[in-house]
């Protein structure tokens, strides 16, 4: 049975250590501030300032009036070309769209004769290619209706009221923000506790702590504890200060219950940093294990793109992952506002994961702390 | 000053030399003339500023303020430096800090005769030469790492005498080697000298015994000099017996005060309970035996001493002792009960104080006298009484709220030493407690032990290299190879081998040992020895000094090369990581936006509004979800994230859509993945279109009236919108950058943190041979990742390549040049491999995967994402992958994502051969 005051006065060793490295103090503090506030502020929405060429072939008013639809800050404020430089910055990236306008287009419009924009969409880029086809293509034809007093609603039928719910505006910086504390709480759990732990083998505390009446699991559940309170403190701080304070993005949810979801993740994150520790004998190594690990859990934990869209054995892999469901309970959480009556399967789910995680490293840990001394 | 010394000009001369690290004085004006052509001691115990005072002589540190010269010149100036650095050799501190220990004596010699410049042939006569006179031929193949201390010791002095040095400097070259490997090591020495007798050699030692072989002895304490002469003039001067006592004698007055000889009460073992007991005791790992059959017996009350050289086993035993270790035979008891790492409660009997100075150095020293009294379950009550005796029996008030880094190492062992008692235990298990204690503290030490064994009757366990602590201890155990030579009372070991002094007694049963075994075997006469080690003439001249020396450049990259091709692991990880991590992105990360689950609010349930929902569901888009009932109902499921869209159809919708009055339909999407609902939207928006046309169309006989234009949709480079000509060619650039610099970084910082880069302070290698030829190898590992990744995404991904491919490697190099620069850059300005390693994720993780174009291009970004997305190449290496793999361009298209990154390598690779310091500071 471990010592709980064992536990508790090893935790408060390891935050001293924590506060007499400046060197680490200062990333932890940057990863919570600066790094969550340059992620908001980056990026805006898919279709901001998307890069878009325009061929005016027609030089007529309506050619006009449909280069003057363009403008920022959904779109860059269109570059005129002449046809033969579409291709080169096309292939270049510069423009993302080219809207070719043939000549007599106006004349032809006139006549009845339907003629054909040409849109040139480079979709290596696809994201920006599927969304801005659409919206291009009604701002053309609505440009073009408007042009001649066309009535929108010519097209008999019922309309399309399309109401956005949680983030009306779309605006990417919420979920950024939301989305980069989440990775930092995945790396800083995993880092630090694993680096702590090959730490203290390299400086040979480890054997001097083995040889007192403490166990194993003391040693180890002191770490989980320390390194999750500060992720889980700097994740409360970052949100209540950086995201909501200074950023200024409403959260809708409850924060003590989007800070117990981190918790629980805390609980699976750090337990696999200790695993790793275990496994890697030297810093390089435990480096080298930390990419294998961090790379696809950031990239595929649903953060980036969305998770339904994997194949199923991916799908069914990061299940396993505690970012996975930690992602989707912050975002409901925080977004839309979700009580634990919505999102208790991804509490249950971080509770197996977590206590799997841990059971995996505490045996690892048992196992192969004699070798550390 | 005798009439030796004047007759030479000095080797080495300061003035006025002082040096600080932070706060702290380490050389306090030293003022000093070094004899030339003669064989000087620099003695003083640990931390007095030897070895800075060395690494300043050699070079390796910068200076701070006064003046030295060595061999004629000015230290201060570096085109001085670069000139004679050729002519000093510099071995520092630890058992082979500047040899990569999974490499063998071979290629760690090889590496050494490249960087000062020697040809294939010059280095293999100097190498058979250097190896034969010490021995190490026949191990010319084994890994550093595996040789004994004293045979690594001789190694590293081969290493430092390949470039004929006219200055040699060796800092502590025998501490924690056994006697015997001393007394070859030293006459090895002679040898050497006998040969070239022009050579200086500067020694710093902590062993005041070794002092009496030297010419000229420089006696430091404090960052001072106390005094120098010969040995003779310096006991002369002293009137002591032997330089152990006239260290004393000329230790300032407050540090000599309290200082008394050591008394050590006679101890009786007769019925005693047995305290220790160990009975065939055998610890294997692996193949190899580290105990072999120990057998000791250790009555309560008695100090017991353990011999031996680093290596030989006493460590291990130690910890078997303790619990610390199972062993692989035998047993080990403490008062008749076996130890048992399992048993909690009998580790409350021992204190343990181990080798390398262990306690935290991030809380105080009360903070860690109360750490360890809590875990050992000292009362809560009683903590507090417990830490103040300790405080006052190792007198450590004055540092009650100091950290233990910052204080001298006598004081920390005497800590360490209270740490290990603060619960009273019975035993103390103590590994070496006074290495690199000066003998003041150490006899300090001792006189508390002695009181410990006599008066509260805790049994000692104790190693040590010193033969005058041995000669202290009750009994003491010889240890060799694992295995107890002898055991008893120390005059009776001496009496036994008939010789005077315990160390050639000890030097007598090595000797015997290794008779039987095979290490060191090979023994050559003197005549052989001085052969071999007189230079040829005329091939000694260095060549000149060229700005950059391909040969030292390539030293570093074969060193590097080799040191990663014997870390498997490291190595695997950095090339099937990759491979991997490709699959794992390429496969995982799909921008189709498919499978979207959307339910259906009907409250209108007539077959129009059933057609409107099936012309959803019917679309590979969408995946339909149960139908809601209810505005509630809608609020919970879009909640809990289980539907993405939700469409709404009102009541009346058919019959006012018939009466041609308005109806309207509401779509509600979920936006807290801007991504998804901004595709949702579209999709919708377009399947709505459609739906209308086609119902006007079917149901009313109705055409839209023709639009007024069309508009068509041309889907360039990747004509079928797949996710994964999209996602493959970037996801190269992306692992391209982290690996190479997460290697290059550590590979560095590791040299910082465990000494190697020494090399680079006092060699003639410059810092852009340096920093190029550690990074050559991962720029190798690079382009193989690149290879793979390309085979990869062209076999396996099916994304084939449309462009030039030689321009693409091209890219691919210039920009794996650029990520491991950018690592060396990172490791010149981190000190620990956390913090690199740290700088390193935060510097290429995050923004190769958010700002580099991967998901959405960088002119949507702002801010300093914006920034950092327009400077950085694996921006422009997405777009070049890109291009050559769908766009199908070649290189007349390409240069303008090509020239960012052929121009951000030469740059980052500049900064950090800038940042980077020849010399420690």
């Amino acid at each position: 049975m471990p010592n709980i005051k064992h536990i508790y006065h090893l935790g408060i060793k390891e935050l001293w250590s924590l506060i007499r490295d400046p060197m680490l103090m200062f990333v932890v503090v940057f990863m919570f501030t600066g790094q969550i506030f340059i992620a908001a502020m980056a990026i805006t929405e898919t279709l901001h300032k998307v890069p878009i060429a325009i061929v005016d072939e027609d030089a007529s008013q309506l050619s006009a009036a449909i280069v003057s639809a363009f403008y920022p800050p959904r779109f860059q404020s269109p570059e005129l070309l002449s046809m033969n430089e579409v291709d080169p910055g096309m292939d270049s990236g510069t423009y993302t769209f080219a809207i070719v306008i043939p000549p007599g287009f106006e004349r032809d419009v006139r006549a009845g004769r339907s003629p054909a924009l040409q849109l040139n969409v480079d979709a290596t880029r696809m994201t920006q290619a599927f969304t801005g086809n659409g919206y291009i293509q009604q701002i053309l034809l609505d440009e073009i209706n408007a042009f001649f007093h066309r009535d929108k609603g010519a097209v008999p039928g019922p309309n399309l009221v399309i109401r956005t719910l949680y983030n009306p505006n779309l605006e990417s910086s919420w979920f950024g923000a939301l989305n980069e504390i989440i990775n930092v709480v995945t790396i800083m759990s995993i880092i630090l506790t694993g680096a702590t732990l090959i730490r203290e083998r390299e400086h040979g505390t480890i054997e001097h702590l083995l040889v007192m009446p403490v166990t194993p699991t003391e040693i180890m559940i002191s770490k989980v504890w320390t390194m999750g309170l500060v992720v889980l403190c700097g994740s409360f701080l970052s949100l209540k200060f950086v995201i909501q304070g200074w950023i200024g993005i409403p959260i809708h949810g409850s924060i003590p219950l989007f800070l117990c979801a981190t918790a629980l993740c805390l609980f699976a994150t750090t337990s696999l940093g200790i695993f790793m520790g275990t496994i890697a004998r030297s810093m390089p190594q435990f480096g080298m294990l930390g990419i294998l690990t961090l790379v696809p859990m950031l990239m595929l934990s649903g953060g980036v793109t969305p998770l339904e869209n994997m194949p199923l054995l991916i799908q069914r892999i990061m299940m396993l992952a505690p970012s996975t469901h930690f992602i989707a309970a912050g975002r409901g959480i925080l977004f839309r506002g979700a009580g634990i009556e919505s999102v208790w399967p991804q509490f249950l789910a971080m509770v197996l994961v977590g206590a799997a995680y841990f059971a995996v490293a505490l045996f690892r840990f048992r196992k192969s702390i004699s070798l550390m001394a | 000053m005798t009439s030796e010394k004047t007759q030479q000009q000095p080797v080495a001369r300061l003035n006025g030399v002082f040096l600080h690290y932070g706060r702290k004085k380490a050389l306090d004006d030293i003022s000093l003339d070094i004899p030339s052509g003669c064989m000087v001691g620099l003695i003083g115990p640990d931390g007095v500023g030897k070895s800075s005072l060395l690494s300043l002589l050699s070079g390796a540190r910068a200076m701070q303020s006064g003046s030295i010269s060595v061999l004629g010149g000015d230290m201060g100036s570096k085109a001085h430096r670069d000139a004679v650095c050729t002519k000093i050799a510099y071995m520092p501190q630890g058992l082979g800090s500047n040899m990569a220990f999974s490499l063998s004596v071979e290629e760690n010699l090889q590496f050494f005769g490249r960087l000062f410049g020697h040809g294939k042939d010059e280095r293999r006569r100097r190498i058979d030469l250097l190896c034969r006179s010490t021995g190490l031929l026949k191990f010319l193949d084994r890994p550093a790492g595996k040789l004994s201390g004293g045979m690594k010791q001789k190694l590293g002095l081969c290493c430092a005498l390949i470039h004929d040095p006219d200055f040699l400097i060796l800092d502590e070259p025998t501490t924690g080697v056994d006697p015997l490997a001393r007394a070859q090591f030293w006459d090895l020495i002679e040898d050497i000298r006998t040969g070239r007798p022009r050579m200086s050699v500067l020694v710093a030692t902590a062993y005041m015994d070794e002092a009496q072989r030297f010419d000229w002895i420089i006696g430091m304490d404090d960052g001072k000099v106390l005094a120098e002469g010969t040995p003779e003039e310096i006991l002369r001067r002293t009137a002591c017996d032997d330089l152990n006592e006239a260290f004393i004698a000329l230790l300032p007055e407050e540090k000599r005060a309290g200082y008394r000889a050591i008394e050590i009460p006679p101890f009786s073992s007769e019925e005693r309970e047995t305290a220790i007991e160990a009975t065939g005791l055998t610890k294997r790992f692996g193949n190899f035996i580290a105990v072999d059959d120990v057998n000791l017996k250790i009555p309560k009350g008695e100090i017991f001493g353990f011999l031996g050289s680093n290596g030989c086993g006493k460590t291990t035993t130690m910890k078997m002792l303790t619990g610390l270790l199972e062993p692989s035979g035998g047993t080990a008891a403490l008062f008749g009960k076996e130890v048992d790492a399992r048993d909690i409660e009998s580790r409350r009997n021992v204190g343990y104080m181990s080798q390398l100075f262990s306690l935290y150095t991030e809380l105080s020293v009360r903070q860690n006298l109360v750490l360890h009294a809590r875990l050992f379950n000292v009362p809560e009550q009683a903590i507090q009484e417990r830490v103040d005796e300790m405080v006052r029996r190792f007198d450590l008030q004055d540092v009650l709220d100091a950290m233990p880094g910052k204080l001298p190492m006598g004081i920390r062992q005497r800590l360490s030493l209270a740490v290990a008692m603060v619960h009273n235990p019975n035993i103390l298990i103590l590994d070496e407690p006074t290495s690199g204690v000066d003998p003041v503290a150490r006899d300090t030490m001792w006189q508390l032990m002695i009181d410990l064994s006599r008066k509260d009757d805790v049994t000692i366990f104790v190693s040590t290299h010193f033969m005058n602590e041995a000669e202290r201890c009750d009994r003491i155990s010889l240890m060799h190879a694992g295995k107890v030579l002898v055991t008893g009372r120390p005059a009776d070991i001496v009496r036994a081998k008939g010789s005077d002094t315990l160390e050639e007694a000890f030097i007598e049963y090595l000797k015997e040992a290794e008779a039987s075994g095979e290490e060191d075997g090979e023994t050559i006469t003197t005549e052989e020895r001085l052969s071999v080690v007189t230079p040829e003439e005329g091939a000694t001249e260095t060549e000149k000094r060229s700005s950059i020396d391909l040969r030292r450049l390539w030293s570093y990259t074969v060193r590097e090369w080799r040191e990663l091709s014997r870390d498997p692991i490291r190595g695997s990880m950095a090339l099937l990581g990759t491979v991997f991590l490709m699959f794992v992105i390429g496969f995982g990360i799909t921008l189709d936006v498919e499978n979207l689950s959307f339910a259906v609010l009907d409250q209108d349930q007539t077959a129009i509004s059933r057609n409107y929902a099936l012309n959803l569901s019917g679309s590979r888009y969408f995946v339909e979800h149960a139908p809601l009932s209810g505005g509630k109902e809608l609020e919970r499921r879009m909640e809990s994230g289980e539907l993405a869209l939700v469409v709404e159809i009102p009541p009346d919708f058919a019959r006012n859509l018939e009466r041609g009055s308005t109806a309207e339909i509401g779509a509600w999407i979920d936006g807290s993945m801007p991504l998804r609902a901004g595709t949702i939207r579209g999709y919708v928006q377009g399947m709505h279109l459609g739906w209308l046309q086609e119902m006007l169309r079917e149901r009313y006989g109705l055409t839209a009236s023709r639009p007024l234009a069309t508009i068509e949709s041309r889907y360039r480079y990747n004509p079928d919108v797949k996710s994964l000509p999209a996602i493959v060619p970037a996801v190269i650039p992306i692992l391209l950058l982290i690996i190479p610099a997460m290697l290059s970084t550590l590979s560095v910082v590791r040299e910082k943190e465990m000494g190697a880069i020494v090399n680079l302070y006092v060699t003639p290698v410059s810092r852009f041979e340096y920093m190029i030829g550690k990074q050559l190898p991962y720029v190798a590992v690079g382009m193989i990742n690149y290879a793979l990744m390309t085979i990869l995404a062209v076999t396996v991904f099916e994304v084939p390549i449309k462009g030039s491919l030689a321009t693409l490697t091209l890219g691919a190099f210039s920009y794996v040049l650029f990520s491991t620069g950018l690592g060396l850059l990172v490791s010149t300005f981190t000190k620990s491999q956390i913090a690199a390693m740290l700088l390193t994720l935060i510097g290429t993780l995050i923004p190769a995967i958010r700002y580099a174009g991967l998901i959405d291009p960088i002119s949507s970004l702002e801010g300093v994402g914006l920034f950092v997305g327009r400077i950085f190449p694996a921006t422009h290496f997405i777009n070049m992958c890109r291009s050559v793999f769908c766009k199908a361009l070649f290189f007349q298209d390409l240069h303008t994502s090509l020239w960012p990154i052929m121009a951000a390598a030469p740059i980052i690779m500049a900064l950090a051969v800038l940042l980077l310091r020849k010399q420690e500071s």
